[in-house]
């Protein structure tokens, strides 16, 4: 039976973390050595974790699918990194960041992890420059910092549009330094399929070697998972492809609490898809709404050039819904005005799933140079994947999913619910409530992975100075194994027609409909269904070719789909049962007159943790009560 | 559109590889190139045939994973370009498009268009980092940086390990990339205690993986999509002489 203690120190806020810390206990570094600890995913929290934990002299092994640590999705992030530094004197501090991270995540995150993410932000940004990350600096030589996402301080640390490409790569400078020096072995192109569990707690993973095909075993005293988002669940999204849910989620079969899966956060600004081969989507950066007008022709199905559709017969919906806030209402509610008006018949381009976001009247205004001095370089990747360059006619935009709040349950030390299994980085759910603020995933996946688990996992092994090496012969390895080679068995033996992919996109577009941005009641009752029918037709139609002892991406693929059938059910599942409004899940049923979300603290201030009760089973719903007992709850409003 | 591709296809690293033809009609010219690829795996899946394997993931030219030789250039015709963000309106309709994957002794193929680029893993690991353990940092402002140097380490930073260079280089050499590394850390107050022993054990790496000598032609600087200039090979050089001339000790 699960039970879920968060296990929240008492104290004042500011004294939770450095109190609590004090009394975890450790391991001498003579014991240490005796310790393996495996890490999966190499990306800024996995990555981060793996090094700290070399360096402090346990026997690491580190996991990852790409061919390189050094790819690991991290690698895209593009605004900045959030830090309560003050060094622009404007007054920020641990505790603004810490309360802007709450309200930007409409009240459903826990009060002590945030404070402890706000706290430790400034340490990372201490280190990542010690590791030589090339931040934007001033001409003093100071570390230069902007605004992001709407706050009202300067404090993104930021290096051009590829901050997550500078900080992982400092990330993966260190983690090679341990595994040039032995502390770390890395397992590069290994899908983790299962984690094993012995005598109820975590002792290890089954991983398929993806060239040779291979099996393996590998034991350790903890694992760690480190494994990023689900997002690419909507097959289009603004993540690499090889993103998956499948770590986390043969976790979750083995009995880790998963909450929130329906906190998905839809980037309003993403380049829209161009043509029925595309299976990603590219961000472009929000700061665009800042010069740019968003409309739509008034006209149903228009299919004029946009140049040739006179100002009279544009529709500048957000200006015209929100004549407050115009084009920089936030990011879910220009998301969701974009889908109503293309779901009404009233979307640009081809395949009408767009918006225009159009530059005309700022540069008619401030000069084409102006406008080439602001965005110039996002002009250039917009016409290099599309074609065309904004100056001469409109961008167009579509949202697309971008990152997972919910994720793996975890306490204040990010261990899950099965002991010794841990999560940390965007795999858990804990720091962001229903809506992640800008720049602050970097800084969460490094807080864990760096500065924070290093500690906690610490007082889990305590108690395992004496353990010995894990053997892989014991029969959960064993048991494990079969499960593994069974599954794949069974998948290869459909020997049916539809490829990985082709399933992928239909299962995202019901996701996508009944799921994404708009949810009520019976869409996402028959969301489900259309899962279960799609899923089935999956069992019985999948084709992959190629053997599974070889180098087989398709396989691969297939693995990943039929683990995000379940994933959809439960965020269907989870969207269902939140009968209110809060951050990025809008539930239809549940707004204001004015059509904004109505939140409804009285009975949903909670976390739900769902528990896997067997295939096809109803999971069970544990709530975590949220206590807010620094923060004020207050209404989100843009008015 | 419509292409004939000549791809080289290769069941595995020992096993010997050879070219093989592929019409492919109505190709969108909205697709990117491994799009186009996508679209025709599809076709060799429903007609019973094993799809060609290629690496690639983020699929926005900064994760560094696609990588293919496309019409003797890496990363294809377009400049600051990686495959993955190549469109097909790049090409002729009706041409021939030959695919190959990185050709060099120290990238093996493992697969079709897939190579092993663990050599470069190990080139870092010699000494592509500061020695600084998480815990020992100063505060972040504690070392000022002038902007101009700033923006200059940052442009040798940008490097994604993609390996276009050693593709582009008639000797297969990996200078470009080592240098953008080295000179990163070069350029910067935190990498200066080790940068003797940084250039030394990074350079003897990158030979002992077979890597070859630069020889100035510069196609390295021309095919990265990046665009990191020959200047950081210089730079590099001058540090590894200087490090001879030290007499550092290992």
């Amino acid at each position: 039976m699960l039970k879920l203690d968060s296990k929240i120190p008492e104290g004042p806020i500011a004294e939770k973390w450095s109190r609590y810390k004090t009394g975890l206990r450790l391991v001498n570094p003579a014991n240490k050595k005796k310790i393996d600890i495996i890490v999966v995913g190499t990306g800024l929290a996995g990555a981060g974790a793996a090094s700290a934990l070399g360096e402090l002299g346990y026997n690491v092994k580190a996991f990852c699918f790409q061919d390189s640590p050094r790819r690991a999705h991290s690698v895209a992030a593009q605004g900045g990194t959030n830090a309560a530094k003050n060094y622009k004197n404007d007054n920020d501090s641990i505790y603004r960041l810490f309360h802007d991270m709450i309200k930007g995540g409409d009240y459903r995150a826990r009060e002590a992890n945030v404070y402890r993410a706000a706290e430790v932000s400034n340490d990372v940004i201490d280190h990542f420059t010690a590791m030589g990350v090339p931040f934007a600096r001033d001409y003093g030589g100071s570390l230069d910092t902007r605004s992001f996402g709407g706050v009202q301080v300067s404090r993104t640390f930021y290096a051009k549009g590829q901050t997550g490409q500078q900080c992982l790569l400092g990330t993966y400078s260190s983690l090679s330094r341990q595994i040039g020096k032995g502390t770390v072995k890395m397992f590069p192109r290994r899908d983790m399929l299962d984690v094993v569990i012995v005598d109820g707690k975590a002792r290890g993973i089954i991983t398929r070697h993806l060239i040779t095909g291979e099996l393996e075993r590998h034991s350790a005293h903890a694992v760690v998972l480190a494994t990023g988002g689900y997002g690419t669940v909507f097959y289009l999204s603004t993540l690499g492809l090889g993103s998956n849910a499948s770590a986390a989620w043969s976790a979750y079969k083995k009995g880790a609490a998963f909450a929130n899966p329906s906190f998905i956060q839809i980037h309003p600004t993403s380049i829209p898809v161009l043509n029925d081969y595309q299976c990603k989507l590219t961000l472009m950066s929000e700061s665009l709404r800042n010069d740019g007008r968003v409309w739509v022709p008034k006209a149903k199905g228009d299919k004029r050039h946009p140049n040739e559709i006179p100002e009279e017969e544009r529709d500048y919906y957000l200006e015209r819904r929100y004549p407050a806030f115009g084009n920089l209402v936030p990011r879910d509610v220009a998301s969701r005005a974009a889908k109503e008006r293309c779901d009404a018949g009233y979307g640009a381009g081809e395949t009408g799933l767009s918006v225009y976001l159009d530059f005309k009247d700022a540069i008619a205004k401030q000069g084409k140079k102006a406008i080439q001095d602001k965005y110039g370089n996002l002009f250039e990747m917009y016409e290099k994947i599309t074609g065309i360059l904004p100056y001469n006619e409109p961008m167009r935009i579509y949202p697309a999913g971008h990152y997972t709040m919910g994720g793996l349950w975890v306490d204040y030390n990010l261990m899950t619910t099965i002991p010794g299994l841990y999560a940390i980085g965007e795999s858990n759910f804990s720091d962001h409530g229903a809506n992640r603020l800008g720049a602050s995933s970097l800084m969460q996946c490094s807080g864990d992975g760096y500065f924070i688990l290093p500690n906690t996992i610490s007082d889990y092994l305590a108690d395992d100075i004496r353990t010995g090496k894990i053997p892989t012969d014991l029969p959960a390895f064993e048991e494990a194994e079969k499960s593994v080679k069974e599954r794949i068995q069974r998948i290869k033996a459909v020997k049916g027609k539809q490829t990985a992919s082709s399933f992928h996109k239909r299962l995202g577009k019901i996701l996508w409909d009944h799921c994404g941005m708009r949810r009520d009641e019976k869409g996402l009752k028959e969301g489900m269904v259309l899962l279960d029918k799609l899923e089935e037709e999956f069992w019985s139609d999948i084709c992959i070719p190629g053997s599974e002892k070889d180098f087989n991406q398709e396989l691969e693929k297939a693995l990943k789909v039929a683990d995000f059938f379940e994933v959809g059910r439960l965020m269907c599942e989870d969207a269902l049962q939140r009968e209110e409004s809060c951050g990025a899940h809008f539930r239809e049923e549940h707004q204001t007159e004015t059509g904004e979300a109505k939140r409804d603290d009285a009975n949903f201030a909670y976390v739900a943790a769902w528990e896997y009760q067997g295939p096809k089973a109803k999971p069970k719903l544990h709530k975590e009560d949220l206590k807010f007992e620094f923060v004020e709850l207050k209404e989100r409003s843009y008015k | 559109m419509d292409f004939t591709l000549k791809i080289w296809r290769q069941e595995n690293a020992s096993s010997k590889g050879s070219f093989k033809t592929y019409p492919l009609k109505d190709v969108s010219p909205e697709m990117s190139f491994l799009e186009m690829l996508d679209y025709l795996n599809n076709q060799l899946i429903s007609k019973g045939e094993e799809p060609v394997t290629f690496e690639h993931d983020c699929r926005e030219g900064i994760c560094g994973t696609c990588g293919l030789y496309i019409n003797g250039r890496p990363h294809g015709p377009a400049r600051n370009t990686t495959t993955c963000e190549l469109h097909m309106r790049e090409f002729k309709d009706g041409a021939t498009i030959v695919v190959e994957p990185w050709r060099a002794s120290a990238f093996p193929v493992i697969k079709d268009l897939a190579v092993d680029r663990s050599s470069f893993e190990r080139i870092m690991q010699a000494g592509g980092f500061v020695n600084v353990n998480v815990g020992t940092a100063p505060d972040a402002n504690a070392i000022p940086i002038g902007k101009l140097i700033a923006d200059k380490v940052f442009d040798a930073a940008t490097c994604i390990g993609c390996g276009a260079c050693v593709a582009a280089c008639k000797n297969s050499s990996a200078m470009l990339f080592a240098a953008a590394k080295i000179a990163q850390y070069a350029m910067i107050p935190q990498g200066q205690v080790e940068a003797k022993e940084r250039v030394d054990k990074m350079v003897k790496q990158m030979d002992a993986e077979g890597f070859g000598f630069c020889s100035n032609t510069y196609g390295c600087e021309f095919d990265c999509p990046k665009g990191i200039s020959v200047d950081f090979i210089a730079l590099m050089n001058r540090e590894f002489f200087s490090s001879k001339v030290c007499k550092h000790k290992e």
